[in-house]
């Protein structure tokens, strides 16, 4: 009954979410106006939604659109990953003895065994097909950062938008335990945790015990970091107008917290979570570095570098490939996430 | 975070080595400069010489658990250890199978034994002294074979010994001896300074086997440090301690007390002798290439890339010797469904034993494939012994099935396959084995466990079977080439045991366990063989273990090296008293 009275009343949205922060400024956005205007004379007075601004300041940002186009481009791999297998390679654990030269153990010819039928060479020792591993390897790499960027996402802006927002002991107790976790080894404590996990678990058996062990920890680890932006970012947007104005016409505090800060938080999250994809990426490598990340036969990039550091000397190929594969997936989504800052905060600075 | 360290040390190694590699041809190697060729120095001698001096240069990756004579397990420890360890009897010098013959050392025969053979008598040699001139008694020889019961303080060594001579343990070791001169044990007697003799409760057919490994060399009671022994022994060989820091390396220089005429074993060709322990692998290969280093102390084989470079370059200086070691998967039925057997022969069938081979490593690194759990330099070994068809190399799919079926699982099973994690060829080795197992339908997990922590993972029936370990990935090699040395810990259900357990598969059948005592008690070496041979066969029909390979190492020796030679008696080592250098 109340949401239906007050979404009526009062949500005037593109005009109060123009207003608040981070898009609120409004020398910044005089600025995009006559940005905009000065490319699109014919229809300088048309009103625009923020987040039509912000998508035409990215769209001249040609790193971003760069980063963005290879992100795409890795999800499709990763997504069809049995199809572009199917087409160009091996099966991804089945094993080309053919391909390795006995004696040394490394693939035959030179690069790391590349030709027409490995496209990115064979494995040494087994001779697996190591695109298809590096293809498969995308998966794994994206489905955990992902994923654990999700729940990173969830509990930061639930925990610190409550934090924010109730402020008192309810907002320290939340403070402290996110300050416990930023401090907490957590990197060490994956690699001790994993020892223990047992084979199967949530009807996981395997690898997938594995993945989902590294998507719930790296997320839990996670969540601190997006929490504490939401937190300063509710703090200042809970004292705003419209907030009172919401409150003194008699809202309920899940309504404010969801229907008038929540959207308002929307583009910090949107930012965090871009770039904290990369870092994911980048720690489900190291972990299967380790050894402690997805389980074998499972082809992981970080597994992969592993492997390769056996045969560094003789094969460099091999290590350069999966090397590769975790470069350019973090500088991509490095550089998409940097667009997406500055298109969605022109106060940041360039 | 160990190995990422690792990883980058190795980077870095790998640019320094090549910057380094890109400055000038000049060789470092004195000599002529080329090897003797490749096998030169396997079952033969290579550069046969008797020129003293110079100074012989090991390097290494691994230093040994102890260089105490009683606290050292490794073999290149016990191959090391005659430098400055003697014994009563030793391996002879000499190359390959030969050099599993013993010969006396401080002893001037290799013992007069009873009729009932429980007693064994030596009687030592004139003219062997300490380092400092003293001469070696039968009470210090004594006294040394008594610190191995100290086993708080000298722990980690063989206990042949203490299990032959006193098996029910009623000795205490000569640190908690209340005699006088702390010489309690009642196995060993020592009537005069000349004379020791031996009396074992029962006959023991490889008794002179387990008094010429180190343990049973003599120490001093006035030198002995106990613990901190290793840190410097004294020396009664041609070569004594000079520098010793751990990890880092070592040196030993000429003994001038020690007399020729009294050793018939070591030649002591060169003046000094130096270790060097470093931690990179391939960066010591590229070392003993360059001509920096002579060999391997470790000799536990090259690395891919060092092979490859040695074998295209200089193939010359390379080695490919048998080390008596078998590389297997073993089968603990306490794990179902391997306690039944023909779920074990439809894991050995379904195998493919070319594909394993290749994960150690190919037919020379890695080795000939294994056909059964007694190696070729074993008493007994029959070459035409193949009971699964393994020779020929490939997995059989129908006999797979058929043995499914038998078992009782047609469509296959789950199950777990434990293996080091520090060993990449023991990983390859279990991904070759769950490939092969997926095409019969057998589902195996790998497990890669700490490798530092096998004794309490895999060496505790209880933990393996809580963890479901159905396949264990191993390898094993004797300290003694027979098949007591061999066969008898991994196959006897006498040897199970609740931690350090190495008979995987808790093979315990009555039948095994009486064959073993009747090979223990034959004291022909032939005669005990064959029934060796017996129990073999056995352990196969049960289908215990499935061998991968019986392992072969490529080692490097350089040109600088002279009277170089591989000794079976030293897991096919070079034999370390023996060799020299040019100049």
């Amino acid at each position: 009954m109340r949401g239906g009275r007050w979404a009526g009343a009062c949500r005037p949205r593109g005009v109060h979410q123009t207003m608040t922060a981070p898009l609120h400024d409004t020398d910044a956005a005089q600025t995009a106006a006559v940005d905009v205007a000065a490319d699109v004379p014919a229809k300088a007075i048309e009103g625009r939604s923020p987040w039509r601004i912000a998508w035409i300041r990215l769209k001249r940002d040609k790193f971003a659109l760069a980063g963005g186009t290879v992100v795409v481009l890795l999800i499709l791999v990763a997504v069809f990953a049995p199809l572009i297998v199917g087409a160009l390679g091996h099966p991804p654990n089945e094993f080309h003895e053919d391909q390795i030269d006995p004696l040394f153990s490394t693939p035959k010819g030179s690069w790391g065994g590349i030709n027409g039928d490995f496209l990115f060479g064979a494995e040494p020792v087994n001779g697996r097909d190591v695109f298809s591993r590096i293809v498969y390897g995308a998966r794994v790499s994206l489905l955990v950062a992902f994923l654990s960027a999700v729940v990173a996402v969830f509990l930061g802006t639930v925990f610190g938008i409550v934090a924010g927002f109730f402020g008192g002991w309810v907002d320290a107790v939340i403070s402290r335990v996110m300050d416990l976790l930023l401090a907490f080894p957590q990197l060490l404590f994956i690699i001790a945790l994993v020892s223990v996990v047992p084979d199967s678990l949530w009807g996981l058996t395997g690898s997938g015990v594995r993945m989902g062990v590294l998507i719930a920890v790296i997320g839990f680890f996670g969540w601190p970091y997006i929490g504490r932006i939401v937190r300063g970012q509710t703090l200042s947007l809970r004292e705003r107008e419209y907030v009172e104005a919401a409150r003194s016409l008699g809202a309920g505090r899940g309504y404010i917290l969801f229907r008038e800060l929540l959207p308002n938080l929307v583009a910090p999250i949107t930012v965090y979570t871009t770039l904290m994809i990369p870092t994911n990426v980048l720690t489900e490598a190291a972990l299967s570095f380790l050894g402690t990340g997805v389980k074998p036969p499972t082809a992981s990039w970080g597994e992969m570098l592993a492997r390769a550091v056996d045969h560094y000397e003789a094969d460099p190929v091999f290590m350069i490939i999966p090397g590769l594969a975790i470069f350019v997936t973090v500088l991509a989504f490095n550089l998409f996430g940097d667009g997406v800052r500055d298109a969605l905060d022109p106060k940041g600075s360039r | 975070m160990r190995r990422s360290a690792a990883g980058a040390a190795l980077v870095v190694a790998a640019l320094v080595t090549t910057a380094a590699c890109g400055g000038g041809g000049s060789s470092k190697e004195s000599g002529d400069g080329k090897g003797a060729g490749f096998n030169a120095a396997v079952d033969k001698v290579a550069g046969a010489s008797e020129k003293k001096g110079g100074e012989l240069k090991f390097i290494g990756t691994q230093d040994a658990d102890s260089w105490d004579p009683q606290r050292g397990y490794y073999g290149f420890m016990w191959d090391f250890a005659r430098y400055y360890a003697r014994t009563l009897i030793t391996s002879k010098p000499a190359a390959g199978g030969e050099s599993t013959t013993l010969v006396p050392d401080l002893a001037t025969d290799t013992g007069k034994v009873s009729d009932d053979k429980k007693t064994y008598t030596f009687t030592l040699r004139p003219g062997v002294t300490w380092e400092d001139g003293q001469p070696v008694t039968a009470q210090q020889i004594k006294y040394g074979i008594e610190r191995t019961w100290a086993t708080d303080k000298i722990s980690g060594g063989p206990t042949w010994l203490m299990q032959v001579l006193d098996p029910e343990k009623t000795y205490k070791g000569p640190y908690k001896d209340e005699s006088k001169d702390k010489l309690g044990l009642k196995a060993i007697e020592t009537p005069d300074e000349k004379t020791i003799v031996f009396k074992l409760p029962k006959p023991n057919g490889d008794f002179l086997q387990m008094i010429a490994m180190p343990a049973a060399a003599p120490v001093r009671p006035d030198k002995d440090t106990a613990e901190r022994y290793g840190q410097k022994p004294f020396s009664n060989g041609p070569y004594k301690w000079v520098a010793y820091s751990p990890n880092k390396g070592l040196e030993l220089v000429r003994n001038d007390k020690w007399n020729k005429d009294s050793d018939p074993v070591r030649k002591a060709l060169p003046d000094k002798i130096s270790v060097t322990l470093i931690t990179n692998a391939d960066d010591m290969d590229n070392r003993l290439i360059k001509g920096d280093y002579d060999l391997d102390l470790n000799a536990t084989g090259m690395g891919s890339a060092g092979r490859q470079k040695a074998l295209k370059e200089k193939k010359g200086n390379v080695d490919n010797p048998q080390t008596g070691f078998i590389r297997y998967a073993a089968f603990p039925k306490t794990v179902a469904p391997f306690d039944n057997e023909h779920c074990r022969k439809a894991v050995i069938y379904g195998a493919d034993h070319t594909s394993l081979q290749t994960a150690r490593g190919g037919p020379q690194a890695g080795g000939d494939l294994g056909l059964s759990m007694l190696p070729p330099a074993v008493k007994g070994f029959d070459p035409a012994y193949d009971p699964y068809n393994i020779k020929q190399g490939k997995p059989d799919a129908a006999k797979a099935k058929e043995e499914l079926k038998a078992c009782g699982k047609p469509e296959g099973f789950k199950t777990t396959i434990a293996v080091r994690n520090n060993k990449s060829q023991e990983v390859a080795t279990a991904e070759s084995l769950q490939a092969s197992l997926k095409a019969i339908g057998i589902d195996a997990q790998i497990d890669k466990y700490d490798g530092a922590q096998t004794t309490g993972i895999i060496g505790s029936p209880a933990n393996v079977k809580a963890k479901g370990y159905g396949i264990i990935i191993m390898g094993w090699g004797s300290d003694f080439p027979s098949g007591q040395g061999f066969l008898q810990p991994i196959a006897d259900g006498r040897f199970i045991q609740e931690s350090g357990n190495q008979n995987y598969p808790e093979l315990n059948d009555p039948a095994v366990n009486k064959t073993f005592d009747e090979a223990i008690a034959e004291t022909d070496v032939e005669k005990a063989g064959k029934i060796y041979q017996e129990a073999n066969k056995k352990v196969m029909e049960g289908a215990w273990y499935l061998p991968f390979t019986y392992e072969k190492n490529i080692i490097w020796r350089s040109s600088r090296l002279t009277n170089v030679y591989t000794a079976d008696a030293y897991n096919g080592r070079y034999d370390y008293a023996s060799l020299g250098v040019v100049k």
